[in-house]
């Protein structure tokens, strides 16, 4: 199967590669890489830059367009997977590629099963699953169902997937996407096992952290060419970062204080119960027109809730949401956006776009029924065309054109044609959900400064993250979520570190009642428990209400 | 009412549920082998007719009546690799396209027959013969199972060993395992190195020889003649059956069984006191229920499902 490797020349190499997609995107131009026996190569650049491309090529899945592939210091045409593994590599895809229903021993054989003339032997597949994982120290449950078992189990098995078919060469394509810290870390330790036994492992991903900490060397990617391939112990983040969009970038946002100009958002008393999710119990907030107000906590309790609830989406329980004058708590998704509500959902794929239908109609969908885009009911092509094209510049949207699917878009693009979509209506209260979750540096920057600029143009931003880096960069005022109920306020974020804010977020520590409705007017919670720090009624504002740790509770 | 329980516990009763189920159970088998290669067979009745009319035919006009059969089961089989391509090389939707092969089967065969027989109605007038049945030494002295099996047409045997075959071919052998693996995630499959466009052929081809082997019985087992459209919605029951078995093998041939069953107590019941218009609908009626059931049920477990992936 592998005989045919040189020992002398390198395991994976391109020469000159060059891959043009029918549609004349030239995702990959003339890439030399030279990737040696037994090192961990990281292969990195924004989405986009060609590296998924590149990766593919070396497995199979598509061909170049001119150039030279090596394997194992041969040339080497390869027509599909299939002789990319006989050739000694593997790859484990960002999507997971396992047959849910079928257990990991299943997939771990299929294709290469064992069992004599056309027979399948079941037992064979389990045994040799559970010595594979047992040599690598991949641990999984070669009986269990795939669609029963964790994502890092999943992986786990992608990679015996790789291993069972003798794989020299194993290409892992964002493998940390889904995984845990934890379970990242296990990973690392197996990669480094396996490099440790021979094995060449390219490593795509843009998460430049984990690149440092796993990688020997580190490829750059951008716009489709090779930028360069350097040392990983001589590299920074920083300096990577730069590699990759091609100058210095930081992350860092520089945003005048904010300007607040009355309630906009209101909520009071605010409770949900479904059958499914996180319920929600007696929210009271405020949000102002000129602020960001960040909402932290760990994922699941209770952020998608609020956030569509505050879209329209799910209808509250209890309480009053009230946006400007505006009483929203009953009204459909098109009251909202009359209300002047603007949702960039979590879930771009499901939630933010068609993806199927042009950019320019995604861009005209909450507007499409009325002057300039329609006139008597009637759609105006050419109109809805001018829009699009105004916005793509606008927002830096890359594409050839305003006809092409969203799907056809890298994360990042495809998120700003969500954001593009929704600042462009002027929201008075903009609810942004994950906006960075998947997209890379550039972009990340690109958003950062828009919900900035949103703000400073007057808009309320309610800013829902998971990442605490980017709630602390970003938001004027922060609250957190636990359990469906509000733990934390910080009128002030200067000062706050990412540890300070991890503690309410797990429940270790939380703010009085008070403390929490400090300022609001009309709440329930004023029936004698008003706290020590602030029982003036309306008179103060939010950002009035006690700065950062004032009002903090004792832990528990 | 006692009279219907004498019908129904008859030992005539039990070889006559074998005799119209057997249709039945080979189709719903064939549209269980497509559904898991990814493809739903929509054309099974189209299959089924064009193969008892095609056999009917050359069995017919060549006096072999294993040549009609053949030649019965290989129509089915072309039409099952000519929605596969339809499918697979023009990217057709699969239901679309198993319509069309439907109509093309309806009009198709009476065309044939009209130009060959000049009869609108069917081959009656042709002399094409019956498949032979299975004789075992001995059974007939067996009580109630003798008068049960004796005489079964050779297709009723095959059809009763359909389902152990499809189920050993699912899970216990290469082709079986490959075929429900690109049914389920055919980028899985293909990245692995699996042929999914053949796999799915095959599949398909599969499909129409089980199809076209219930067709080639209706016109040479369980009557002598071929009769315009006398498939009469078994190709879609026998896909009713599919998904009410639960895409499972044993459970597809007891639903194929059951509406087996409803048919051949309609025929007993239309020699009693019963409306026969009322006692006609009995199968389709059933196919209904059937389905509105397993689609009630299906709809709460996927709730129960989505419950946590929501979270």
């Amino acid at each position: 199967m592998n005989e045919s490797w040189d020992p002398a020349g390198p395991a994976v190499a391109t020469r000159a590669v060059t891959k043009t997609y029918a549609n004349g995107v030239r995702a990959v131009r003339g890439v030399d890489l030279d990737v040696p026996a037994g090192e961990i190569r990281a292969v990195v650049g924004e989405n986009g830059a060609g590296k998924s491309t590149l990766m593919k090529l070396c497995y199979g899945l598509e061909q170049p367009t001119s150039g030279e592939l090596l394997i194992g210091g041969r040339p080497r045409v390869l027509r599909g997977p299939a002789s990319a593994i006989a050739l000694g590599v593997g790859m484990v895809h960002q999507n997971l590629m396992l047959v849910p229903s079928f257990t990991v021993a299943q997939n771990v054989v299929l294709g290469v099963e064992p069992g004599r003339r056309g027979r399948l032997d079941g037992r064979a597949a389990v045994e040799a699953t559970a010595r594979l994982a047992e040599e690598a120290g991949l641990a999984v449950d070669p009986l269990a169902r795939v669609e029963e078992v964790s994502v890092g189990m999943r992986q786990r098995a992608e990679i015996l997937k790789a291993l069972h078919r003798r794989a020299r060469v194993l290409i892992l394509d964002e493998p940390t996407a889904v995984l845990t810290p934890q379970e990242t870390e296990d990973l690392f330790a197996a990669v480094r096992r396996l490099r440790d036994g021979g094995m060449t492992v390219l490593f795509i991903s843009h998460k430049l952290r984990e690149v440092r900490e796993i990688s020997d060397k580190v490829s750059v990617m951008r716009a489709g060419a090779l930028v360069g391939t350097v040392t990983t112990a001589d590299t920074t983040e920083r300096s990577l970062a730069a590699m990759m969009v091609g100058r210095e970038m930081s992350l860092d946002v520089t945003r005048a204080p904010a300007r607040r100009a009355g309630t906009t958002l209101r909520v009071r008393g605010l409770a949900y119960a479904a059958p499914t999710g996180q319920p929600l119990h007696g929210l009271d907030f405020d949000v102002a027109a000129g602020e960001i107000v960040g909402v932290a906590g760990i994922e699941g309790n209770g952020q998608t809730e609020l956030a569509e609830i505050l879209a329209g989406l799910r209808r509250p329980g209890a309480g009053t949401v009230r946006v400007g004058d505006t009483d929203t708590a009953g009204l459909d998704v098109a009251g909202h956006r009359r209300a002047g509500v603007g949702y960039v959902p979590e879930d771009r794929l499901h939630d933010g776009a068609a993806l199927d239908e042009s950019i320019a109609d995604n861009l005209v969908v909450d507007r499409h029924d009325r002057p300039p885009l329609a006139r008597r009911g009637i759609l105006r092509p050419a109109a809805v065309r001018a829009h699009a094209e105004r916005l793509i510049e606008d927002y830096a949207i890359r594409t050839p054109d305003p006809s092409v699917p969203v799907r056809a878009l890298s994360g990042g693009n495809m998120q700003k044609v969500v954001v593009a979509r929704e600042l462009s209506a002027g929201p008075r209260l903009l609810i942004a959900s994950q906006v960075t979750r998947g997209v890379d540096i550039g972009a990340m920057r690109f958003m950062y400064e828009r919900l900035v600029a949103a703000r400073d143009e007057g808009a309320a931003v309610l800013l829902i993250s998971a990442d605490l880096t980017e709630l602390l960069a970003l938001s004027d005022r922060l609250l957190v979520l636990k359990d469906g109920r509000l733990v934390g306020r910080f009128d002030d974020t200067t000062g706050l570190t990412e540890k300070g804010v991890g503690l309410y977020m797990l429940g270790v520590e939380h703010h009085e009642r008070a403390h929490l409705t400090a300022g609001l007017d009309d709440t329930a919670g004023s029936d004698g428990t008003a706290g020590p720090d602030n029982t003036g009624p309306r008179d103060t504002g939010p950002r009035d209400a006690g700065s950062g740790d004032s009002g903090k509770a004792t832990p528990e | 009412m006692s009279s219907v329980l004498d019908v129904v516990l008859s030992s005539a009763f039990l070889a006559a549920v074998l005799r119209v189920a057997t249709p039945y159970l080979l189709a719903a088998m064939g549209g269980l082998v497509a559904e898991r290669a990814g493809i739903s067979n929509i054309a099974l009745e189209g299959q089924m007719l064009s193969a008892a009319c095609t056999g009917a035919l050359v069995a017919g006009y060549s006096g072999s009546v294993a040549a009609g059969a053949l030649a019965g089961v290989a129509v089915a089989v072309l039409l099952g690799l000519l929605l596969a391509a339809l499918r697979l090389e023009l990217g057709a939707d699969a239901i679309i396209a198993g319509i069309g092969l439907n109509l093309l089967a309806s009009g198709g065969t009476a065309f044939a027959v009209y130009t060959l027989l000049d009869d609108k109605g069917g081959t009656s007038g042709l002399r094409s013969g019956t498949l032979p049945a299975v004789t075992l030494p001995g059974i007939e002295d067996i009580p109630v199972v003798g008068d049960v099996l004796s005489g079964q047409n050779t297709v009723t045997w095959l059809a009763f060993l359909a389902a152990p075959f499809v189920a050993w071919l699912f899970y216990r052998t290469r082709f079986g395992f490959h075929l429900r693996a690109v049914g389920e995630m055919p980028d899985a499959a293909a990245s692995v190195g699996i042929a999914v466009r053949r796999v799915q052929y095959a599949g398909l081809a599969l499909s129409g020889a089980l199809a076209g082997l219930a067709g080639v019985f209706l016109s040479m087992g369980y009557v002598s003649f071929f009769v315009r459209d006398m498939t009469a919605g078994r190709g879609f029951i026998a896909l009713a059956a599919v998904f009410l078995g639960g895409l499972r093998p044993w459970g597809v041939f007891l639903a194929a069984l059951g509406f087996g069953a409803a048919e051949a107590l309609a025929v007993q019941l239309g020699t009693l006191d019963v409306p026969p218009q009322l006692v006609s609908t009995i199968p389709y009626a059933l196919t209904l229920v059937a389905l509105a059931l397993y689609a009630w049920r299906r709809k709460r477990r996927g709730a129960a499902e989505v419950a946590p992936a929501s979270l």
